[in-house]
């Protein structure tokens, strides 16, 4: 096969492969925001849930257990602990497959 | 210092258990064999599970208010207790066959059945009744998924209804009251004349 397209052809899958996200890697790095937009949306409906911005008659396991922002914090420890190891197992494990 | 309120204890196992959910439910995206390629991956589940089983023992030793919540602790704590060790034990390759995810069957079974039979209350009694009817029956449901797994081992479908499994239990624990109304209702008070 002649060079002249060989090359432009390759170049175009090779710039297809690093555009595209596969559609696992971009649910594993949605679950982390989206449990935390919950949190967000759940504290916006109902603000006294939030132990900080209603204090009247709250005691300390009230400050421990605030529903929206221990979604949020689910959020956060996934997004940041479990969601980044997996992202770069799944894409060394999809590298090494595709070679 | 006094124990917490029932909601209290609720709502931090609810966050537990959105935690599982959301780590069973990557599981299920990329697959065992990826998930499992980071020991400390490995042994998450497990590991919540057993210490999930002690802290249930400590409620157990908390809510002695009546015969039945007792009861229903301990079969859940001694539940949790069993099911983690042998997902342990299969995460570790001292047990293989597919078949021990019945135990995990069991332990959702017991847990559901413990939930349906400890309240006394009927659906629309209150908030807190009708969540521990939904709680049971949602349990007593995903027990299939783990039945599943020993009957058609490694598919995908079985870990994500597993991982649905514990989502939909942590929203409904979140939504949980010690004092509530369900659709407007609160035992006899709300009843229609």
């Amino acid at each position: 096969m002649s060079s002249e397209i060989a090359g432009p052809l390759e170049r175009r899958a090779e710039r297809r492969r690093t555009v595209r996200k596969p559609a696992r890697v971009l649910a594993l790095e949605a679950i982390g925001p989206l449990t935390i937009v919950c949190g967000v949306v759940w504290a916006i409906a109902q603000p006294y849930r939030i132990a900080f911005l209603d204090r009247d008659g709250k005691g300390l396991y009230d400050y421990v257990a605030q529903g929206p922002l221990l979604v949020v914090l689910v959020g956060l420890a996934f997004g940041l602990l479990v969601a980044p190891g997996l992202v770069a197992d799944l894409e060394d494990t999809d590298g090494g497959a595709q070679t | 210092m006094a124990a917490p309120r029932p909601e209290i204890a609720h709502w931090l196992t609810a966050t537990v258990l959105l935690f599982v959910g959301l780590v069973l439910l990557s599981e299920a995206i990329v697959g065992r064999a990826v998930f499992r390629r980071r020991t400390w991956r490995a042994y998450l589940f497990p590991l919540l599970v057993v210490v999930g089983g002690v802290f249930l023992w400590l409620i157990a030793a908390l809510s002695t208010f009546s015969t039945m919540h007792l009861l229903a602790h301990a079969a859940w704590a001694q539940a949790a207790m069993i099911a983690g060790g042998v997902q342990l034990a299969l995460v570790r390759g001292k047990l293989s066959h597919p078949g021990w995810a019945l135990v995990t069957a069991g332990g959702l079974l017991l847990t559901g059945a413990s939930f349906l039979i400890h309240e006394q209350n009927s659906w629309l009694f209150s908030r807190s009744a009708f969540l521990h009817h939904a709680i049971g029956w949602v349990l007593v449901t995903g027990a299939l998924f783990p039945i599943g797994e020993a009957l058609r081992p490694r598919r995908a479908v079985w870990t994500a209804g597993f991982a649905v499994t514990f989502l939909v239990v942590a929203v409904l624990l979140y939504a949980d009251r010690d004092i509530a109304p369900i659709f407007g209702r609160f035992g006899d008070v709300g009843a229609a004349p």
